[in-house]
């Protein structure tokens, strides 16, 4: 096979990947999208196998039956509500394929091209130890983020003192040992880097509180594109570099979108530390006296809903967590089958992952163009009769707008103050994340419903029916 | 080094042009081209471009394959296999998962509740 073919057919693999991307556009397209990423992933898969360097086939063909098994069925008994976790256990595999490319590369590197054994070409260890060094990090990070998704490790940031310092002085270490590999080609300086690169990876995601996961999960995303990118540098492939390039920017794209969605910067965010169950507590009249909130039963949300003309739900992380989608369809089909008019508004950072929300409801059976984006529906709450916010707390905080003092100033909200009355399930009073009061529940339009959100919203259901 | 050399060295570069430079200008249009397409993903769908950008990614699989192709067994082989095992759980878990997301998506039909 020439190389003039294989560049071709990894060409128009990356080709396909692109278009891949591109189908998801609309919901329309976005099917026949991850057709043609199969089809992508399978030239460059074929192309590599008629490689004259490939010769046998039994290891890889295992690996690729057992893998393929393994993530077959995970992919098809997973529950949606465990999407995110799935998401961050498959980064972590990501960068740790790449780790293992680039060990072999490393002590195999005549098979690539770069080298030697012992005197590899310095660009290439270069390229290598990003390569293996961003696929540690991803890999330990992606680890942290699957637990703290999975509820294996408290969500809380786990913070320690002199914490940046203990990073700082990490990544300094890795670059002078980059620095030592390139100069001396030395094997513990590559097993070095590896291994200070799965610490930092710890290091840096363990301080980061569980509702700042979608952007974690969205840079660790990023990274394992970037990853790809340092293998196909070392590898002199195409086909690996756009591919990398192409998920490293739609991550970093992703986190930029949930930063903005939360008015923090990137850094801020990875400095860690930001809410949790510990954080203070703030009552915004400075009184400290107990305020009275006006509580209503499931029987009143149904009587109030059913009376409205129209009614916009608000579903956040809590309906997840309660698993209330499907009764929150339930209750829609009904309010619709009494001439209400449903709509759906969803927050940028709304639940564990980018667009997470969007799915469940999917799953749940909502039409997708019931469902809407904050710009879309924000100006709406004022001809609303009723907001429904069910699971959601601090995206709906009234004084992220209006108190510059508060942890959230600055975050648009979804400003459901403005509809005629605000349900609002929630457990407990207990402040939401961010660890700031919300106003809204003390306010004359607005009905608190005490209690978990799937039993809340089947109680509705109930009396609707 | 001789003058010889350097000419020789010289000619290849402008010959061929060097291969860093080619496959950094790759990468440097491939980010252009991701931020564009990405920029116009729906928001909708930002679960199912993560989880597609994931299998997508799995595409160092070809790095692994490489490094399980040779003959002889050696550390180099083994983590090849180990590369192309993971590589696949990601390539069918992600392809699969995201078209089980993606085939839920359904638009409004006309007999669901009263359309005004």
């Amino acid at each position: 096979m020439s190389e003039t073919f294989t560049g071709f057919a990894y060409l128009a693999a990356a080709v396909f990947f692109i278009l891949a991307l591109r189908g998801l556009s609309s919901p329309e397209s976005a099917r026949k999208g991850n057709i043609l990423g199969v089809v992508g992933m399978v030239i460059a898969i074929a192309t590599t196998l008629v490689d004259p360097k490939v010769l046998t086939f039994d290891l890889i063909i295992t690996g690729m039956i057992i893998g393929g098994l393994i993530g077959s069925l995970v992919a098809i008994k997973i529950n949606m509500t465990a999407l995110p976790q799935l998401v961050a256990a498959f980064h972590s595999l990501v960068g740790l394929a790449a780790v293992f490319v680039a060990v072999a590369a490393f002590f195999a590197p005549e098979a690539y091209g770069i080298g030697v054994f012992g005197n590899i070409q310095m660009g290439s260890l270069v390229e290598m130890s990003l390569g293996a060094a961003i696929g540690a990090i991803t890999f330990s990070g992606s680890l942290v983020a699957f637990c703290k998704l999975q509820g294996v490790v408290g969500g809380s940031p786990f913070i320690f003192k002199g914490q940046h310092a203990l990073n700082a002085l990490l990544a300094i270490v890795l670059v002078l040992t980059v620095v030592w590999l390139v100069k001396t080609n030395s094997e513990l300086a590559f097993w070095l880097i590896v291994g200070l690169s799965i610490i930092i990876g710890f290091t840096i995601i363990l301080p980061i509180g569980g509702a700042d996961m979608p952007v974690v999960v969205s840079m660790l995303n990023s990274y394992s594109g970037w990853a790809a990118c340092g293998i196909g540098f070392t590898l002199s492939n195409t086909a690996l570099i756009v591919t990398g390039a192409l998920v490293g920017s739609s991550g970093a794209i992703l986190s930029y979108i949930m930063c903005k969605g939360m008015n923090r910067s990137i850094v801020n965010v990875l400095l860690g530390g930001f809410g949790g169950e510990v954080a203070v507590s703030v009552s915004s009249d400075g009184s400290g006296k107990e305020r009275a909130v006006k509580s209503g039963s499931g029987e009143d949300a149904a009587f109030i809903m059913k009376n409205a003309s129209k009614v916009i739900i608000v579903p956040g992380y809590g309906m997840a967590v309660a698993q209330a989608q499907h009764a929150l369809r339930e209750m829609s089909d009904l309010l619709k089958n009494e001439g209400v008019e449903v709509a759906y508004a969803i927050h940028p950072v709304a639940g564990r992952m980018p667009g997470h929300m969007n799915v469940l409801l999917a799953e749940a059976n909502v039409p997708y163009d019931e469902v809407f984006e904050l710009e879309e529906i924000n100006t709406e709450f004022s001809t609303a009769d009723v907001a429904f916010v069910i699971g959601a707390n601090d995206v709906t905080n009234p004084s992220a707008k209006t108190d510059p003092t508060s942890a959230i100033y600055g975050m648009p909200i979804l400003e459901v103050e403005n509809a005629g009355t605000v349900l609002f399930i929630k457990r407990s009073m207990a402040s939401g994340y961010a660890g700031v009061e919300n106003e809204l529940f003390f306010k004359d339009n607005t009905m608190m419903l005490f209690a978990d959100a799937k039993v809340m919203t089947e109680s509705i259901v109930q009396s609707l029916g | 080094m001789g003058a010889e050399k350097l000419g020789a060295i010289a000619a290849e570069t402008v010959s061929s042009g060097d291969p860093f430079v080619f496959l950094f200008t790759v990468f440097v249009l491939s980010i252009f081209i991701g931020f564009y397409v990405v920029w116009s993903v729906t928001p909708a769908l930002h679960s199912p471009l993560m989880s597609v950008t994931n299998a997508v990614s799995s595409v160092i699989i070809v790095g692994a394959l490489i490094a399980a192709g040779p003959t002889e067994m050696g550390f180099s082989k083994v983590m090849g296999f180990f590369a192309v095992f993971l590589a696949s759980v990601n390539i069918f878990g992600g392809f699969i998962v995201t078209n089980r997301m993606l085939a839920m998506f359904k638009r409004k039909t006309k007999n669901l509740g009263p359309n005004k």
